[in-house]
């Protein structure tokens, strides 16, 4: 048997991600040079970032060696804050959240109704929690209050969302069934539709929880309470070894939360 | 099955009740610790600017009509800054983030068993990869920009960077997620091929993975224009510059241009990853 009877072995090639070749290549160059154009823009000074990278050796050192002792009361009351702030504000979201939820789910709410409350979430999930943090801290003064109402706000745009997507993809005929009983508006809600929707609701609470917690260490930048404005200070003082430690503390208690958060998701679902 | 028997008529709960008694202390701990954190906050609270607040807010919302549009002049570039700075952080992340996440899945991260007197150790890089992924997780861009700007300086390479160090957590978290959820199948069947390891990985994983990765990628690109609005306001560039700016000296007409514009821009970026998500899945 020799090889030259045989027909040329046919080349096979992966399917494309993108099938038709002009929109692809189209695609491709417009990438390149979009990113041509977008890297042309930075201005990088590479004197200052080489001056800079002594700075970030200090950083990185100060992993090694953080200062937990120095500034303890500081980051102390901080942590207190912001460990308060998240509490609250997620409760206080939950119970926020859940009307305007509802409101926001197509499927149980009539449209004037939806649309307002659609608003809420696409202003909510809009503006980052800082810009809120801003005209809060500016209506309610400096503190966690003001904090706390940021990220309870904020947890508005994330739960009622999630939520009302999740109302909108329930099974129908289990909540026709119960309406079917003649179960009023509340009752049609208690036992039709929540059921279906509490495990992942309460999921994604704790997972909010999370966020929250993160999120508090940024709205203290300006003003609202919290770790963020320890962590300021000590970047604007160069004190990097302060900073590690804070930032350190934040990535033990996320991984705590995250651990902890996981254990009770994976039991209540 | 909870039925308790009660002046000889059967009575039917929904719990025990040891189960009900510890869903009501649950309750009872957490409303404590709920009031506790209350009370902390509210110390720490002046409420004498809380009272004024209403005042305060028609104030401010006074001053904010009519928006000066004639600002909006000044606002394409730092919008362009801004919209830069999400999508090269995105890519920046994407670079790094796909090793991470290859380190990190249990059916692809390297390991070596290594023995050591009778007991046999594996040595995985999934521990390293998962802190670098909860490392990055946890510091919000914003942090991760104040420590840039007084590294490589105020501009917008440091919120690049910043975005990007966020990024990285973000999009191999998911993506090491989608890597454990492949077909194993098809990697047996072209490693039954012969295929050497980045063969397998380049013909079995990755085309299972293609349409989550794009995905992410896309969701996180949406993410990060929100995130690089504020940048500006640690001086890491983009349109948070003008609304400090603007803030500063109190002019609340252009605050609402710039905040609009904000609206806009993320609504806009949504409208895009959504559109893209629904044609790739």
């Amino acid at each position: 048997m020799s090889a030259s009877h045989t027909t040329a072995p046919r080349r096979w090639k992966r399917p494309p991600l993108i099938k038709n070749p002009r929109l692809r290549w189209a695609l491709g160059l417009g990438a390149a040079i979009y990113l041509a154009v977008a890297v042309g823009t930075l201005e990088i000074n590479w004197s200052r970032i080489y001056e800079g990278l002594d700075r970030g050796l200090v950083f990185v050192i100060a992993f090694t060696e953080p200062d937990f002792v120095q500034r303890w009361d500081d980051i102390r009351d901080g942590l207190a804050e912001s460990l308060t702030m998240a509490l609250t504000s997620t409760v206080i979201g939950i119970l926020l959240s859940v009307p305007i939820g509802l409101g926001a789910a197509r499927n149980i709410a009539p449209l004037p109704v939806y649309l307002v409350c659609r608003a809420i979430v696409a202003i909510s999930r809009s503006f980052q929690e800082v810009i809120i943090a801003i005209f809060f801290v500016a209506m309610f003064g400096f503190g966690p209050l003001a904090g706390m109402i940021t990220l309870s706000f904020a947890t508005i745009g994330f739960l009622a969302k999630l939520l009302a997507e999740d109302i909108e993809d329930i099974n129908a005929s289990q909540a026709e069934a119960v309406r079917a009983t003649g179960a009023r508006w509340l009752q049609w809600i208690n036992y039709g539709i929540q059921p279906q929707v509490m495990p992942r609701l309460i999921g994604l609470s704790l997972y909010r929880l999370d966020i929250n917690f993160r999120e508090s260490a940024v709205v203290g930048i300006v003003g609202a309470g919290g770790i963020g404005a320890t962590l300021n200070t000590a970047f604007d003082r160069y004190d990097f070894d302060i900073a590690a430690a804070i930032i350190i503390i934040i990535i033990a208690i996320v991984m705590i939360a995250e651990y902890s958060s996981g254990l009770i998701r994976a039991r209540l679902q | 099955m909870p039925v308790s028997v009660r002046s000889e008529i059967k009575v039917w709960q929904r719990r025990e009740r040891g189960k009900q008694l510890s869903i009501w202390l649950g309750w009872l701990v957490g409303t404590a610790l709920f009031l506790y954190c209350w009370q902390f906050i509210s110390d720490s609270t002046m409420w004498i600017f809380v009272w004024d607040s209403p005042r305060v807010a028609a104030d401010i919302g006074s001053r904010m009509v009519p928006p000066a549009w004639s600002y909006m002049n000044k606002l394409w570039v730092p919008l362009w800054d801004t919209i830069n700075i999400a999508t090269l952080g995105t890519v920046i992340a994407i670079f790094f983030a796909v090793p991470v996440a290859f380190l990190a899945a249990r059916n692809t991260a390297p390991s070596v068993t290594v023995r050591i007197g009778g007991r046999s150790i594996k040595f995985s890089t999934r521990p390293l990869a998962l802190l670098i992924i909860v490392s990055s997780r946890s510091i919000n861009s914003l942090i991760w920009a104040l420590l840039l700007v007084s590294i490589v300086g105020p501009g917008l390479f440091a919120g690049v960077i910043a975005i990007g160090l966020r990024s990285i957590g973000f999009i191999a978290k998911l993506l090491y997620e989608a890597i454990e959820e492949i077909d194993q199948n098809q990697v047996e069947a072209i490693t039954a091929a012969g295929a050497s390891r980045a063969q397998v990985m380049a013909y079995a994983i990755v085309p299972q993975i293609m349409p989550a990765f794009a995905g992410i990628a896309v969701f996180r690109w949406d993410i990060n224009i929100r995130e690089s609005t504020v940048l500006g306001l640690v001086g890491a560039g983009g349109i948070g510059l003008q609304l400090q700016a603007s803030l500063n000296v109190l002019a609340w007409p252009q605050v609402t241009v710039i905040l609009l514009s904000i609206l806009v821009a993320v609504l806009v970026s949504e409208l895009v990853s959504a559109r893209v998500r629904h044609a790739i899945i």
